[in-house]
């Protein structure tokens, strides 16, 4: 009997969520803040499900009401996308050592 | 366009992108190399799921226009956002999320063909339990999140809502979701989907009421969680191995983060989901404690103090990120510098509304992280330091935390700030902390009060140096 590949999408989750429990605590403390904006960034990769509905489907009639979902989806998604990186990297760009000067 | 074995690689390689893009984060240095291993994957995703649809008619240009609204939105709040107001942001953004998710399991619902799900009114049982579950965590995290936003930004009261039952409430609508999802696979029938929407718009909402202010950092973890654990279910129904690696990334990393929050504060994750901290048991404690003497003094003695000291340590909470005096502060320090003090910063896991959030203000205001420390690193060092300067930080102080077995923060771990030679209390007044204990520290004989607004005392302490 073949294993159905639902398994292998768990066998994928649960290891991955290993993988975030060993990634999540060597995160330094001070950094905390930033891994939750970028956690918040990349959860927004559920926009490829939003791409999938909005475009897929026949071309005439891109605004049946699963399509204007999607479309509405990949909006709110994209905001994430771009504020959660782009604040990520304001905040980390602001974590510096001073090496300079030593007033 | 492009083989569904291909496709499933490239989610692969973005999974494992994002997995660095945590990894950085274990160091400053790293850090910023992470976030575009993140960036990456996130465009690799995007990239090949359009080439994968293949559609490039009317549909792809109002997909382009789209990114680009919602991404001109998204770099105009990244720019604009105060630093000090990144928790109602991410609380935000979690809520965004949230919506998402429940838009894809709807659309996934209304159109399972192009999901390859089946047809509609004939979904795979197990695509319909997915999709139900994606879309009611997705639903909690977003009502949540608004809540959460709401209280953060001041516009509701942080302090905790409370009713009778309504533990049971939320328990018996619990209940019912799990039977209507069983509705829902028996009948596929599109009302029973839409209810279990619905109740878990609701479920958001009074999850979130019960819990106040001085929580409000592990309510924004748990979200973030939550947000995560919708991501992994929407990836099941649509069989994405990137979601699910995110997904279930992004749900441990939310975990791990409530967790810290609760040890730092000494409570359990439950006691802290049911909420009421600090608006029963403030009553009783602290009417007798208002005659007590208190030291206070000006700005001047507290310039005094610290400029003779030898070493100073600095203990920031969530007032300093009300006042924004962030800045002030660290020109203060630079002035003490100059007169040969050492100074450090000690963050106690819940200063602030949000983990790390001291961190990153004192960050902005550039302050080198290696002068900042964690509670376990520096506890030590308050008995040979000459003076804690506490701006804005109350509760994780209060030595009742060791001594008051009755004191509901009793067995929360605590800066030791009272084992320095002297303590400069910034405050505005005696009134005590979200808590709603008093706080021991004011009547210290080694305490010195500063009343005043943190900002305006650090700028005063400044002149006076």
């Amino acid at each position: 009997m073949e294993i159905d590949p639902f398994i292998f999408r768990l066998s994928i989750f649960i290891l991955s969520i290993f993988i975030g429990y060993y990634v999540v605590w060597s995160v330094t403390p001070s950094l905390h803040t930033p891994l939750m904006s970028v956690t918040n960034a990349i959860s927004s990769v559920i926009i490829v499900g939003a791409i999938i509905a909005a475009l897929a489907g026949k071309t005439e009639n891109i605004f049946d009401t699963a399509n204007i979902f999607g479309f509405m989806a990949i909006i709110l998604a994209a905001i994430n996308i771009f504020g959660g990186f782009l604040v990520t990297q304001r905040m980390l760009a602001m974590y510096k050592k001073k090496k300079k000067d030593k007033k | 366009m492009i083989s569904e074995n291909l496709l499933a690689v490239f989610y692969l390689i973005s999974g494992v992108l994002f997995i660095l893009a945590l990894r950085g984060l274990s160091s400053p240095e790293t850090s910023r190399q992470g976030n575009l291993f993140g960036i990456l994957g996130m465009a690799i995703a995007i990239g090949v799921t359009i080439i994968s649809v293949g559609n490039f008619s009317t549909g792809f240009l109002y997909l382009l226009v789209l990114l680009l609204i919602g991404g001109s939105i998204g770099a105009f709040i990244a720019f604009k956002i105060p630093m000090t107001a990144m928790p109602e942001l991410v609380a935000g953004f979690h809520s965004l999320v949230g919506l998402a998710a429940v838009f894809v399991a709807i659309s996934a619902f209304l159109n399972p063909d192009v999901f390859n799900l089946g047809s509609p009114g004939s979904i795979k049982i197990a695509s319909l339990i997915e999709m139900s579950l994606g879309a009611a965590i997705g639903a909690i995290t977003f009502t949540g999140s608004i809540i959460a936003f709401l209280k953060l930004r001041g516009i509701m009261s942080g302090s905790p809502i409370t009713f009778f039952g309504q533990h049971y409430l939320n328990l018996v609508l619990g209940l019912i979701l799990v039977g209507l999802v069983f509705y829902l696979c028996k009948t596929q029938s599109d009302i029973w989907f839409w209810t279990i929407i619905i109740i878990s718009f609701l479920v958001g909402v009074l999850l979130i009421i019960p819990i106040g202010g001085a929580d409000m950092p592990v309510v924004i973890s748990m979200l973030n969680s939550y947000s995560g654990w919708a991501a992994a279910g929407i990836g099941f129904t649509l069989e994405n191995t990137a979601l699910i690696i995110t997904g279930a990334l992004v749900g441990s990393s939310g975990a791990i983060l409530s967790y810290i929050m609760c040890k730092g504060m000494n409570r359990s994750f439950f006691n802290v989901i049911l909420g009421g901290w600090g608006a029963t048991d403030q009553s009783s404690s602290n009417q007798s404690k208002e005659q007590k003497p208190v030291k206070s003094g000006n700005a001047d003695d507290a310039a005094f103090l610290m400029k003779n000291a030898s070493s100073v340590i600095i203990v920031p909470g969530y007032g300093m990120a009300v006042a924004q005096a962030q800045h002030a502060l660290r020109e203060m320090v630079d002035a003490l510098k100059k007169n040969g003090v050492k100074v450090t910063y000690a963050i106690h896991p819940v200063a602030g509304r949000m983990p790390g959030h001291m961190n990153v203000l004192l960050a902005e205001a550039n302050v080198s992280y290696d002068e900042v420390f964690e509670l376990e690193e520096i506890n030590n060092d308050f008995a040979n330091c000459d003076v804690a300067y506490v701006i804005g930080a109350n509760d994780v102080t209060n030595p009742v935390a060791k001594t008051d077995p009755q004191s509901p923060i009793y067995g929360m771990p605590i800066l030791d700030v009272e084992k320095s030679k002297s303590v400069l209390f910034v405050k505005r007044s005696l009134s005590p902390g979200y808590a709603g204990i008093d706080n021991d520290l004011f009547y210290r004989d080694n305490t010195l009060m500063l009343f005043a607004d943190a900002k305006k005392m650090t700028e005063d302490i400044i002149k006076s140096l």
